[in-house]
């Protein structure tokens, strides 16, 4: 294990390649590699176990993607739009795992949308990513719910009907932490998924993710040139972690403009710090948000970062008063009462 | 032919005196809906029961909430007889709407008990009537508003019970039991119950022949539903997550897990849940929340019925093929969509057996009794968790709702079975290699999240796979891996519950039947034999099956399959797994909703017999 020795190690000793995954089989370029190897960075920074994690998916381009990151994790590539209910599954069963749930715009916004409001409704402690990018790839060029109104595409002529909004959607849903981004933005991405990894409940990163294979005609929305053009950040974004020990430069605050930030206090302690781009937005009230994100579709407007927040829900796991032991760790004696528990039902029954 | 005797009224019989017929015939209670008859129903199930008399109650109720007609039928058996019959020889007609039809439908010698305060009733002559002030009973104890229905069915409870002998001590104490001993609730009742019967005691001459005598012979039994008894089943089988969406009936399942796990499942000393109840949105995340939580380790089950099954369709095909365990029960009743939601049926069989794309075949327990619903409601998960693989558990209608007599439950013997599932030390013993066949018999070893081992973690996926759990399009993988969850297919043919053997002298006609048709089948045995003709029976209890079965049909020269539906169902599985035997097996099907009936079972069996 020489050349390992020669790797960096984060404090719990693990290399930066012992957070990946297999080969990518995905298109080169895609945005989701890139949102890949967000996670995979984020994961090593933020010094996770690879064992407290699951990776969920459904199916789908972006539902390939947890086979190409945290190899060490265990994965869980469902069925179309099901991704959700799995993960909800997995988390009763152990409530002790943070889950990744990776899922892409025909995924979620078609078949999946009851799961997905249904995951938010209930508040199960998931990352919710949607690697949006307006078209199906697998089966080669439908548009997919989220496409633009009067687009073109190749073979699939005009699409006549609106885009679904998801984070609209999940904001009605009732979600506390509805963030968008782009994944031509990467340290946008990653400074949201960390603080998602650290959201009390449901977190939706809703990441316009490129399709360069069908998608990506300067004119759409969900293409490369338009969001580089377009992108407009509601404000710059800093996670710092609960036992914060500044070892990257890249997570340093910015001193000199620290009157400009807001920290917002995260369920595990840790912090985000959004510093202001945009005037008067406030990501913590609910109507704010669904009327900004409203201007925005008016106004043909691009815009990222952490929509809304807000971590007064608790999560499924905490309002079904479990035991702190995973279920799935019980032991015999645990999970079946006493033979004299018998006795006393079936007098119930005499 | 018909080989039974109509079921006549002993009085009809002319030139005789009508001789007592003591704890042998069925009550009929035609009621609307709604109007809270279920309470009176169950009182009189219980006293009769209390008394120490075997009894079945069976509910023929409608799809709705309030004002259909409903019939609930209570056997009485000195035999210990419990299958439907076709008709039952005492009527409470209690529902103005129907009460003509309820008339027309009692045999010759029965009895009709009434509302005096209708108008128009075409009563027959050749049955005894009694007219019942129903009214007059409501009026003089007070009873106002919406408290008159409920309380016009205790007329009858005092009626019968005055009739036919049920002693009012044993009333008071099936109320008292249903009420949950709130003592004002079962006075406000036994009021009405004691006017009726004085009243039917000082203004009825008793002109027919049936009463009740006090047996021995439910002494330590239980009365319970058979999704009440799954219910506790799966508590002691150390249920952890339960995913579901309300579907009748099954919905009274979970309905009882909601009750008892808060009473059975609490740590002692935090008070919290050592257990897991979801509602989903529908029976697509039902059977997905199931599937993450057995992919997670959980014990997790639902609770559904066919149209649930069709939307878990893709789900269970998933988990046979990433091979999680998983556990659903289906409570079959009749048809796709609505269908008769309210009636019953063995119509999935076919369904749940091959359930899934691409070479499925899974594993089916067919609980008979309720005491199986409880076997099996823990059996379920070892073996989910022994094989790797969804588990579903065909019950239906008759046995998970209806209420059924049972010796009391035994504790289970043998210590939760988790299957093979691989800790971090034996990780590190003896590596790992998610779908490797190490022990040759098809089942494969697992890990399962927060296993801290960095060798222990696998992609559960619905691709193809190798070994490893890597995906893989390889035509050798993909053959390989579907061989061996053929045998993995085999050795289930041990680990399920074996079919139980019932031989009778003489035998060449052999019966396999399974589920709810065992009360008919058995009852029909006997009438079989009175007739003449011996029958050996095999009752399966699970599929796949194993050389049992083989065994059984090789040893006779015909071998009746009895099911409830239409095609039968398991009549063409056994031919499937028993091509050489194939013209040996006849099957004898039927469905119209109820539950099958000895008399049916017998003259079927007789007329093919006949004809051979």
């Amino acid at each position: 294990m020489s050349s390992r020795a020669a790797e960096r190690t984060n404090a719990i000793g693990l290399t930066y390649t012992d957070y990946k995954g297999r080969p990518s089989t995905l298109c080169k370029g895609c945005g989701h590699d890139s949102i890949s190897s967000q996670i995979i960075s984020v994961a090593y920074e933020l010094n996770i176990k690879p064992h407290e994690i699951i990776k969920l998916s459904g199916i789908g381009c972006s539902s390939k993607s947890p086979a190409y990151f945290l190899g060490r994790s265990h994965g869980f590539n469902a069925l179309h739009g099901r991704m959700p209910s799995v993960g909800t599954g997995a988390l009763m069963a152990n409530r002790h795992l943070n889950a990744i749930g990776v899922s892409g715009d025909g995924d979620t916004a078609s078949i999946g949308m009851g799961q997905f409001k249904h995951l938010m409704r209930r508040n199960v402690r998931m990352v919710y990513i949607v690697e949006n990018n307006g078209v199906y790839g697998l089966t080669k060029g439908q548009f997919s719910a989220t496409a633009d109104e009067g687009q073109e595409l190749k073979y699939a002529g005009v699409n006549e009907f609106p885009p679904e909004d998801l984070c609209l959607e999940a904001l009605i849903a009732g979600c506390g932490f509805v963030a968008r981004s782009f994944s031509g933005d990467p340290k946008q991405v990653r400074e949201l998924l960390k603080a998602a990894l650290s959201h009390r409940g449901t977190a939706l990163l809703d990441i316009i993710s490129p399709c360069v294979t069908f998608n990506n005609r300067d004119s759409s929305t969900k293409s490369y040139g338009w969001g580089k053009e377009h992108e407009e950040p509601l404000h710059e974004l800093e996670y710092v972690p609960v036992d914060y020990v500044p070892v990257q430069d890249e997570i340093l605050i910015d001193e000199q403009e620290a009157g400009e930030v807001t920290p917002v206090e995260l369920h595990d302690g840790a912090v985000i710090q959004l510093r202001k781009l945009e005037d008067d937005y406030d990501p913590t009230d609910r109507l704010g948000a669904m009327h900004r994100l409203e201007w925005a579709r008016q106004h043909d407007e691009f815009i990222t970062g952490l929509i809304y927040f807000d971590d007064s829900r608790p999560a499924l796991d905490e309002v079904s008063d479990l035991v702190e032991t995973p279920l799935a760790q019980l032991d015999g004696k645990q999970l079946r009462p006493s033979a004299e528990a018998l006795e006393e039902m079936m007098s119930t029954f005499l | 032919m018909s080989v039974i005797e109509a079921e006549v009224a002993p009085r009809q019989r002319e030139g005789e005196e009508a001789e007592a017929v003591v704890n042998d015939f069925s009550i009929v209670v035609a009621t609307a809906n709604g109007t809270g008859s279920q309470t009176s129903n169950l009182t009189l199930l219980r006293a009769l029961f209390k008394m120490g008399i075997p009894v079945n109650g069976k509910n023929i109720f409608p799809s709705n909430i309030q004002g259909l007609p409903t019939w609930y039928h209570i056997r009485v058996s000195h035999e210990g007889f419990v299958a439907r019959r076709d008709s039952a020889e005492v009527l409470v007609a209690f529902n103005e709407e129907t009460v003509d039809e309820d008339i027309a439908a009692l045999p010759s010698g029965g009895v009709c008990i009434y509302s005096d305060d209708w108008r128009n009733v075409s009563l027959r002559d050749d049955v005894i009537n009694y007219a019942v002030p129903v009214n007059q009973f409501l009026r003089q104890a007070g009873v106002r508003g919406k408290l008159r229905s409920y309380m016009a069915n205790m007329v009858y409870v005092g009626a019968l019970a005055q009739l036919l002998d049920i002693s009012l001590q044993h009333i008071e104490e099936a109320l008292s039991f249903h009420f949950n001993q709130r003592q004002k609730l079962v006075d406000q009742n036994m009021e009405i119950v004691r006017l009726a019967h004085e009243w039917t005691a000082e203004n009825i001459a008793k002109r027919d022949p049936y009463r009740v005598e006090p047996l021995d012979l439910t002494a330590d039994k239980i009365l319970i539903t058979g999704n009440e008894a799954a219910a506790l089943g799966a508590v002691f089988g150390g249920v952890t997550l339960t995913a579901w969406y309300p579907i009748t009936p099954s919905t009274s399942l979970v309905d009882a897990l909601t009750d008892m796990l808060p009473r059975l499942r609490r740590d002692p000393e935090t008070g919290q849940a050592t257990y897991s109840i979801i509602q989903a949105e529908d029976e697509l995340a039902a059977a997905g929340m199931v599937v993450g939580g057995g992919w997670a380790g959980a014990r997790a089950m639902t609770a559904t019925s066919g149209p649930g099954i069709s939307l878990m369709a893709e789900f269970i095909g998933l988990a046979y093929f990433a091979e999680i365990p998983s556990v659903f029960w289906d409570i079959q009743r009749v048809g796709p969509s609505t269908g008769l939601p309210t009636r019953t049926s063995q119509g999935d069989v076919l369904f749940a057996y091959f359930l899934g794309h691409g070479d499925t075949r899974n594993v089916l327990l067919l609980p008979a009794t309720v005491a199986e619903c409880f076997e099996f409601g823990y059996k379920a998960f070892d073996l989910a968790d022994q094989i790797q693989t969804p588990v579903l558990v065909l019950s239906d209608l008759d046995l998970g709702m209806n209420t059924w007599m049972t010796d009391q439950f035994t504790y289970p013997e043998e210590p939760l079975k988790r299957g093979k599932v691989l800790s971090e030390e034996e990780v590190e013993e003896q590596g790992f290699a998610r779908y490797l066949d190490l022990d040759g018999d098809g089942i494969p070893y697992r890990t399962v999240p927060g296993n801290e081992h960095p060798k222990a973690a696998w992609f559960a996926r619905g691709t193809g796979h190798n070994e490893y759990a890597v995906y893989s399009e390889k035509p050798e993988d993909w053959k390989q891996n579907m061989a061996r969850l053929n045998r993995k297919f085999d050795t289930a043919r041990q680990l399920v519950p074996a079919p139980v053997l019932d031989e009778m002298d003489g035998a060449e006609v052999g019966i396999i039947a399974y589920g709810s048709t065992l009360a008919a089948v058995e009852e029909a045995r006997q009438r079989l034999a009175d007739e003449g003709v011996a029958t050996d029976f095999l009752r399966i209890r699970a599929l796949p099956i194993n050389d049992e079965v083989r065994d059984f049909v090789e040893q006779h020269q015909r071998v009746y399959v009895v099911e409830l539906n239409r095609d039968g169902q398991l009549f063409q599985i056994l031919q499937l797994d028993l091509p050489d035997l194939a013209t040996d097996l006849i099957s004898l099907a039927h469905l119209d909703g109820m539950p099958l009936t000895a008399r049916w079972v017998t003259e079927t069996l007789m007329e093919k017999e006949q004809s051979l």
